[in-house]
C-alpha cells in the first residue's frame, strides 16, 4: 500500500498552524474581521426565534394599525407595507441568503468535482467533450445565464438555487480540470498506475485530495457573488414570495414606498451588503492565507 | 500569429452555436404554452392551434432548432410577445443607450481604481492598503439595485442636486429635441449642436454609471494592486529603482506598465458583468436601455425577447473576449504559442 506523499513542501495550499498560523492573522485584518462577521450571521441565523422581538413577523402577519412606521424603540427597523416589524424579518433573512449560497455551491461541486477530475485525468476525447460544454456556459456572464433560466421557470427560492446553480458548476470544473491535469503527471501517480492500483481508485484517493484546496478556496470565495445573485434575482420577482423574508425581495417590496418610507428598502438592503461583504472579506483572506501568490479574476 | 487568430475565431464560432442552442434549450423549458400565452387569455382552442402553427411550435424540435438558427443568421430574431415587434429591432433600438451606461460605468471605474490600486500596492500591509482593500471589497459585494434606490433617495429626493429618472428631462422635447443619427445621445447631440440635450443627458447618466461602476471598481482595484505588486520585484524594475526614478514615476509607469494587460482582459470581462448589472438599476432610473426592456419582458413572461436579450449580450461578451484576446497576442507574442 502506498501512501499519497504530502505536496511539496513550497507548493500553496496547506494552512499554515502554529506560530505562522498567528503571524499570517496578523498580517491579515481583513480575514479576521471576514470570519468574525460571518460567524455573527450565523448565529443570528441560527438563534433567530429568540433574538427577534416579533418572530411572527417573519410570516404572514399583519397589523393594519401599525403600517410603515418609521424605526423607533419598539421597532428598530421601521415597519413594513402590512406593519411587519422589518428589525424580525431580516433577522429572519439571515436564515436564508447563506442557505442558498450553501446548497447552491453544494449542488455546483457535485457537477463540477466529478467532471474536472474525468476531463482533467483522462485527457483526450474525453477532456475536449466536457470542456467545450463548459466553454458555452461560461460564455454568457452568470447572472444572465442564471435570469434566463430563472425567467422561464416559476419563482420560487427552488428556481434560484436551481437556476444559480445550472450557471455556477463550469468554472469549477475548469479549475479542478486544471489541477487533476497537473497532478496527473506526477512521478506519484506514475507510481500508482505501476503498482497496478485501479484507476477509480488512483482518482479517488490520490488524484482527488491533491487537487482540491484551490477548489475550498474558490467555493470560499464565491458565497458573497451566490448571495449578490440570489438576492438580484430576488429582487427581480423571480425568486422566493411574499411571505418569505428574503432580502431582495423585501428590497423589491419597498421600492413603492421609497420616497416616504425609506426604511423598508434601506434595512434588508444593509444586511444583504454586511453579508456579501463580510463573506467576501473571509474568503479573500482565505486566499491570502493560503495560497499569496496565485491572481485571481471574478 | 495567422494561425492563432484563425483558430481563437473558430473556437468562437463554435462557442456562439452552443450558445445559440443553449438558449432555444432554455426556451424548450418553458412550463405553459408559449402559444396560449401568445394568443392571449381570452383566445379560444382553435386561435392558440393558429398561433401555435404561427409561431412554428407545431414542427418536430430538430426542425425548429434549424430554423430558429437560420434565423439569428439571417436577422429574425422572432418576434416579442408583448411588443409584437421583431425582437432584434427592439433590442437594436435599446442597445446604445445601455452600452453608453456601460462605457461611462467603466470610464469612471477605471478613473477611481487605478490609482487606488497602485496606493495600496505602494504601501502594503498599511492602514491605507487596508482600507482600500476594505473598500474594494465592498464595491464587489454591492447589492446594485439597493445602491441605486439610496442614491437616488439622497441626491434626487432629498439634496435635489441630480435628475432622478430619465434620458434627459423632458422640457427639452420642446425647445431642444433630439435628432437621433447614430442612437447614441451622448454622440448625436453634438454632432447636432444641440449643447443644452448634451449636457442634460450627462447629468441623468451620472447617477446610474456611479451605481454600474461599484463593481468594475472594485475589481479593478484589487487587479491593479496585485498585479503591480507581482511586477514591483522584478529586475527591470529594481533597476529603474536603482537608477533614481522618483518611486512615482516607478509605479505609475514603470509597474502599472505591465499590469495594463490583465486590466484590459478584465475590462473585457466586466463590460458583459456591467452589461447584465443595468437590468437591476436601469429599470430603477428609468434609462431607456436593455435592462429596462429585458425587466419588463420579465415581468410579462416575454420568452422570446428575454432570450434575445440574453443572446446578444452573450454575443457582445463572446466578441470582447474575443477582441481581448487577438489584441493580447498582438503584443505579447508569449501568449500565441501557448
Amino acid at each position: 500500500m502506498i501512501e499519497a506523499p504530502t505536496p511539496f513542501p513550497a507548493e500553496a495550499g496547506t494552512l499554515p498552524r502554529g506560530p505562522a498560523l498567528r503571524r499570517g492573522l496578523r498580517a491579515n485584518p481583513l480575514l479576521v474581521a471576514g470570519a468574525a462577521g460571518s460567524v455573527l450571521i450565523l448565529a443570528v441565523a441560527v438563534l433567530a426565534p429568540l433574538i427577534a422581538p416579533f418572530p411572527a413577523d417573519a410570516g404572514a402577519a399583519t397589523h393594519p394599525f401599525a403600517v410603515l412606521r418609521p424605526p423607533s424603540a419598539q421597532h428598530w427597523f421601521g415597519t413594513d407595507d402590512v406593519g411587519r416589524d422589518i428589525f424580525s424579518r431580516v433577522i429572519y433573512g439571515a436564515r436564508i441568503s447563506p442557505l442558498v449560497a450553501v446548497v447552491v455551491l453544494f449542488i455546483a461541486c457535485v457537477i463540477g468535482l466529478p467532471l474536472g477530475l474525468l476531463a482533467g485525468y483522462f485527457g483526450g476525447w474525453l477532456d475536449e467533450a466536457i470542456m467545450r460544454v463548459t466553454d458555452i456556459f461560461l460564455a454568457f456572464p452568470p447572472l444572465l445565464l442564471a435570469l434566463a433560466f430563472a425567467a422561464v421557470l416559476p419563482a420560487s427560492l427552488t428556481t434560484v438555487v436551481i437556476a444559480i446553480a445550472v450557471t455556477w458548476w463550469p468554472w469549477y470544473t475548469r479549475l479542478i480540470r486544471g489541477q487533476a491535469a497537473s497532478v496527473a503527471g506526477r512521478p506519484y501517480i506514475e507510481a500508482c498506475r505501476a503498482l497496478g492500483i485501479s484507476r477509480w481508485r488512483i482518482l479517488h484517493s490520490h488524484v482527488l485530495p491533491n487537487s482540491i484546496t484551490p477548489l475550498t478556496v474558490q467555493v470560499s470565495l464565491d458565497i458573497g457573488g451566490v448571495i449578490l445573485t440570489a438576492s438580484a434575482l430576488s429582487f427581480l420577482g423571480l425568486g422566493a414570495q411574499d411571505p418569505t423574508p428574503d432580502w431582495g425581495l423585501m428590497v423589491a417590496e419597498g421600492q413603492n414606498y421609497f420616497t416616504t418610507a425609506w426604511w423598508v428598502v434601506t434595512f434588508p438592503g444593509l444586511a444583504i451588503l454586511f453579508t456579501a461583504f463580510t463573506f467576501n472579506l473571509f474568503g479573500d483572506g482565505l486566499r491570502d492565507l493560503l495560497d499569496p501568490k496565485r491572481t485571481f479574476l471574478r | 500569429m495567422i494561425f492563432y487568430v484563425a483558430r481563437r475565431v473558430a473556437t468562437a464560432v463554435l462557442v456562439v452555436a452552443g450558445v445559440i442552442i443553449l438558449t432555444f434549450v432554455i426556451a424548450r423549458v418553458v412550463p405553459g404554452d408559449p402559444a396560449a400565452t401568445w394568443a392571449g387569455p381570452h383566445a379560444s382552442a382553435a386561435q392558440v392551434a393558429a398561433a401555435r402553427k404561427f409561431l412554428g411550435l407545431d414542427r418536430p424540435p430538430a426542425v425548429q432548432l434549424a430554423s430558429y438558427f437560420g434565423g439569428i443568421l439571417t436577422g429574425s430574431w422572432g418576434l416579442s410577445i408583448h411588443t409584437h415587434r421583431p425582437v432584434l429591432s427592439d433590442i437594436g433600438a435599446a442597445a446604445p443607450a445601455s452600452l453608453e451606461l456601460v462605457t461611462a460605468a467603466l470610464i469612471i471605474a477605471l478613473v477611481i481604481a487605478v490609482p487606488l490600486g497602485l496606493i495600496s500596492a505602494r504601501w502594503p500591509g498599511r492602514a491605507a492598503d487596508h482600507s482600500i482593500r476594505a473598500g474594494s471589497i465592498l464595491g464587489v459585494s454591492m447589492p446594485i439595485f439597493w445602491l441605486a434606490l439610496i442614491l437616488q433617495l439622497v441626491f434626487s429626493q432629498r439634496l435635489r442636486l441630480l435628475p432622478a429618472a430619465g434620458e434627459f428631462s423632458p422640457s427639452l422635447l420642446f425647445t431642444h429635441p433630439l435628432t437621433r443619427i447614430t442612437g447614441f445621445g451622448l454622440i448625436d447631440a453634438p454632432l447636432t449642436g444641440n449643447w443644452a440635450m448634451f449636457g442634460s443627458i450627462l447629468g441623468h447618466l451620472l447617477l446610474p454609471a456611479l451605481v454600474v461602476a461599484a463593481y468594475p471598481a472594485g475589481l479593478i482595484a484589487r487587479l491593479v494592486r496585485a498585479q503591480v505588486l507581482d511586477t514591483i520585484g522584478e529586475t527591470h524594475v529594481q533597476m529603474v529603482r536603482a537608477l533614481g526614478f522618483p518611486e512615482r514615476t516607478v509605479f505609475g509607469r514603470f509597474a502599472m506598465k505591465l499590469a495594463w494587460n490583465p486590466v484590459a482582459a478584465a475590462l473585457a470581462l466586466v463590460f458583459g458583468y456591467s452589461l447584465v448589472n443595468t437590468f437591476l438599476v436601469e429599470a430603477i432610473f428609468d434609462w431607456p436601455g436593455l435592462g429596462e426592456y429585458a425587466t419588463a419582458s420579465i415581468q410579462t413572461l416575454d420568452t422570446p425577447a428575454i432570450l434575445g436579450v440574453t443572446l446578444f449580450i452573450a454575443l457582445i461578451y463572446v466578441a470582447a473576449n474575443l477582441i481581448v484576446d487577438i489584441v493580447q497576442a498582438a503584443i505579447d507574442p508569449r501568449i500565441r504559442l501557448r
